[in-house]
């Protein structure tokens, strides 16, 4: 699966405005995810999951962080999460089924801060985009 | 089988009320056609697919979407007993439909995803998570039936 152009520039585009906003949103994501997919919180017994908590939003940075990096290098998304995919591969080792929750609370998230700008098109391309995300620091699983 | 609080069954309520079930289930079974292209698979009867403004503007796709979301309104009515309410809707879907229950839960991801674009700040981390329940309940019941 390989992005568009049109994709990208909406990729692109889209990131600008959630840029302006990525701590927040990163927090809100895992928010959202911790809350309608409770079973995730056991990748996270070591942190505090309090709404306000430090450490999710340390957390949620981090992971939004990521994002960008693949948005900037949209053209080598492998290249940008290599050393991330490793992480995940041989450290954290969380399975493949939560990277779809955690892309799903990222566009819901997202989908409520920017509705205007969260046509079907770029719902479709953000999707695709966090699928193609998700294979990359999976890649390594096995 | 899934249960839902008092809370859980309120805060439902309370956005279900707002919904406009025909424009809202037009963009929800859209965006589904869109964002999982291969979900068209269903409807080679539906005319123009082509694009997203093609089916996001489709008349076929909003009056069927209209009826998808109205028969949603049935989950939101009988939160307490989803297999019996969906026992003939899963018969359908498996005999006569033949849709994939995957399908389901895409649908209801993308469902959940069309509230927040029209809630917003309204659609909290809790109302999400009362509505994912809500949308799985409904995914579970209507594959169900399946044999």
């Amino acid at each position: 699966m390989s992005l568009t152009k049109t994709e990208r520039a909406i990729i692109v585009s889209m990131w600008g405005k959630i840029s302006t906003q990525a701590d927040a949103i990163g927090t809100e994501t895992l928010e959202r995810l911790f809350l309608s997919h409770p079973q995730t919180k056991t990748y996270f017994p070591h942190f505090d999951l309090h709404a306000g908590s430090a450490q999710l939003r340390a957390h949620g940075s981090k992971v939004v962080a990521a994002v960008g990096d693949a948005v900037k290098s949209i053209d080598n998304i492998a290249g940008a999460l290599a050393r991330l995919s490793e992480l995940h591969a041989y450290i954290l080792r969380v399975d493949p089924v939560n990277f779809k929750l955690l892309s799903h609370c990222l566009l819901v998230t997202v989908a409520a801060r920017f509705p205007a700008d969260f046509t079907a098109e770029a719902h479709a391309a953000w999707d695709k985009f966090l699928s193609v995300v998700s294979s990359v620091l999976t890649e390594k699983y096995r | 089988m899934v249960h839902f609080t008092a809370e859980e069954k309120s805060t439902i309520l309370s956005l279900w009320g707002k919904v406009n079930v025909e424009e809202a289930g037009g963009e929800a079974l859209g965006r589904l056609l869109v964002v999982y292209p291969w979900t068209q698979r269903f409807f080679d009867s539906f005319g123009n697919l082509s694009s997203a403004s093609a089916i996001m503007g489709n008349p076929k796709v909003k009056a069927h979407g209209k009826k998808v979301l109205t028969s949603f309104g049935e989950a939101v009515k009988n939160m307490d007993n989803l297999k019996p309410a969906f026992a003939k809707l899963s018969e359908l879907h498996c005999d006569k439909l033949h849709v994939d229950p995957e399908n389901f839960k895409l649908l209801g991801n993308v469902m959940v995803i069309i509230l927040a674009t029209h809630f917003g700040k309204e659609f909290t981390p809790d109302v999400q998570a009362a509505w994912q329940k809500l949308v799985s309940g409904v995914a579970t019941a209507l594959a169900h039936k399946y044999h």
